[in-house]
């Protein structure tokens, strides 16, 4: 375990430390990024007013928007000379983001992944895959510097060509694959269906460190049995770092913030008013050690909620639960809001294994209809239509109790839903607003 | 005492009925009756086979999603009133009939229908104590 001081300082120490390292970055973003300085600037905020962490409230938010707005190198606080890498997060709408890092920052960056791994008993002896991208996507590269700084074997795979990523596990003795947690139900189908004779109790695989995507406690237990692995939680966003802005420990309940790197808060997504520890909200970040993009009061849209206790690791971090899912991941069905990670949820409790499902939206007559397509898979499969009827009665019936949601089920054919490889593509909405 | 059936799900979609019966000639597996039961969206398959673990185990490799269950193959005359009186046996022990049909194989003046029971051993009992035939998978496919 890489439990240094700063993971096991007591809550008093840390807030000393949060304070001098926040005013060092807000003061750092307003002189040296002209967005800062506008935004600060027309609220009446200055730096010198952050006499305790309680006055960030006063500082206006940064959003995704405003990142957009600035590409390229538009937050950028350190001349480009000292940028010695970027990465992009994945922009479907609009502009990506860019994101830059100095010497200084891959050294945290690298840490604090580096923290990550040990916090799920990651040790220089083992032999870690990296399955993620390796590119613009800080999960790749991310993970690899992780690995090197703990002193454990990087094996940069990137994601896909299964057939390469099994025999690799197999030969090279692989301990840990990190991957999406799609991506390695995608591995479990893979050996299922097209490689039976590939014997994964025979390799040195323990060890899942799966994030990129929101992930149930359920697909957890099938990801846990079906690999015969511990699988882990990494979370993180390029906006902030990249992976490594918390992770999960061998107790597997809540993820440990890095707190003394990036300092979170919870606001309503409405109103933008900070919320009391405990409460679900979205998180806001701001960066206290990054050099060459300082977040100040980031807007995440991931929807969480954060909590302290007494972790059997022995790190005093603030915690927050697993997320929920993005606040515009959200659906608003007849005016229920809902992630399509419940649904998940939903399905998953009904058998106990994850079907493949997906999410059509449409309007008619200007009411919103929602309908899950669900694959009929072996598990679910019964052999009298009154079994189906039965099943897809108490999908409806649970999407109603569970969600207030009012769906219409299609039970489907296995395969005949589209797969992918990163991150699932459950939701085809066709509504025309 | 038991068959063996095999049920396949199935879209209600041009094509994929036709599909499996192509899988299963091209692995040599005679289907010895089969009857579809349907909904608006979906249908399920209900088979009788020469193979029948072999014909699951090669559906599933085509991802069709599918399921073994245990049937009752008995003998009836085909006369009047003859199905009724089974149906009498069974009500009368208190066993349920979950679904049936006929099978194409007519023995001098009896046929022989399939009966999934909720519970296959008493039933199975009840209508031999009762008399009647039940018919056993090495009569039909002679193994």
């Amino acid at each position: 375990m890489l439990v240094n001081n700063q993971e096991t300082m007591t809550i008093k120490a840390r807030r000393e430390l949060q304070l001098e390292r926040l005013k060092w970055s807000v003061r750092h973003a307003y002189q040296q990024v002209p967005h800062y300085q506008k935004s600060f600037d027309a609220v009446g905020f200055h730096p010198r007013h952050l006499a305790g962490l309680e006055d960030i409230k006063h500082i206006p938010f940064l959003t995704k928007q405003d990142m957009r707005d600035a590409y390229p190198y538009g937050l950028f606080a350190v001349g480009l000379d000292r940028v010695v890498r970027i990465h992009s997060s994945s922009g479907t709408t609009g502009n990506a983001t860019i994101v830059g890092y100095t010497d200084h920052d891959i050294r945290v960056f690298s840490e604090v992944v580096a923290r990550a791994l040990a916090c799920y008993g990651v040790t220089r002896s083992d032999v870690v895959q990296v399955a993620y991208g390796y590119g613009l996507f800080t999960g790749g590269l991310g993970l690899h510097y992780g690995v090197e700084r703990l002193g454990a074997m990087a094996v940069p795979m990137s994601g896909g060509n299964t057939e390469r990523q099994l025999m690799l596990i197999r030969d090279l003795g692989t301990t840990a694959i990190a991957c999406t947690p799609s991506y390695a139900l995608n591995i479990a189908d893979a050996i299922a269906d097209r490689y039976g004779d590939y014997d994964l109790s025979n390799t040195s695989l323990r060890l899942g460190i799966l994030g990129a995507e929101p992930w149930s406690e359920q697909m957890r237990l099938e990801i846990e049995r079906r690999l015969g692995i511990d699988a882990y939680d990494i979370y993180g966003l390029s906006e902030v770092i990249g992976p490594g802005v918390a992770a999960e420990c061998r107790a597997k309940s809540g993820l440990h913030i890095f707190e003394d790197h990036f300092y979170v808060e919870v606001v309503d997504p409405e109103t933008g008013e900070v919320l009391p520890e405990g409460e679900p909200g979205e998180i806001v970040y701001t960066s206290l050690t990054k050099e060459a993009c300082p977040v100040i009061r980031y807007r995440s849209r991931d929807i969480t909620r954060l909590y302290r206790d007494t972790c059997e690791c022995g790190r005093t971090l603030l915690k927050m639960e697993k997320v929920f899912g993005r606040s515009d991941d959200m659906l608003i069905v007849r005016g229920v809001n809902v992630f399509p990670s419940q649904i998940e949820a939903v399905l998953m409790e009904i058998e106990g294994t994850e079907p493949h499902y997906q999410i059509v939206l449409d309007r008619r007559d200007a009411m919103d209809e929602i309908e899950i397509r669900v694959e009929v898979n072996n598990a679910l499969f019964c052999d009298e239509l009154k079994g189906l009827e039965t099943l897809k009665k108490r999908i409806v019936q649970r999407m109603k109790s569970a969600l207030s949601l009012s769906a219409r089920i299609t039970l489907v054919e296995p395969l005949s839903l589209a797969r992918s490889q990163g991150k699932a593509k459950r939701v085809v909405d066709l509504r025309r607003i | 005492m038991h068959v063996t059936q095999l049920s396949v799900f199935l879209e209600n979609k041009p094509g994929h009925l036709a599909r499996i019966l192509e899988i299963l000639s091209e692995q040599g597996i005679n289907i010895v009756t089969l009857m579809i039961a349907d909904t608006s969206d979906f249908g399920v398959i209900r088979m009788l086979t020469s193979d029948s673990d072999k014909a699951a185990q090669v559906l599933r490799d085509y991802q069709f999603t599918c399921s073994l269950t245990d049937v009752l193959a008995l003998e009836v005359d085909d006369s009047p009133g003859a199905l009724y009186k089974v149906l009498n046996t069974v009500l009368d022990a208190g066993l349920n009939i979950e679904y049936m049909y006929t099978f194409n194989e007519k023995r001098r003046d009896k046929v022989v229908m399939i009966f999934r029971f909720d519970q296959i051993e008493p039933a199975g009992r009840v209508l031999e104590a009762t008399g009647y035939s039940v018919v056993h998978r090495s009569d039909i496919f002679g193994d």
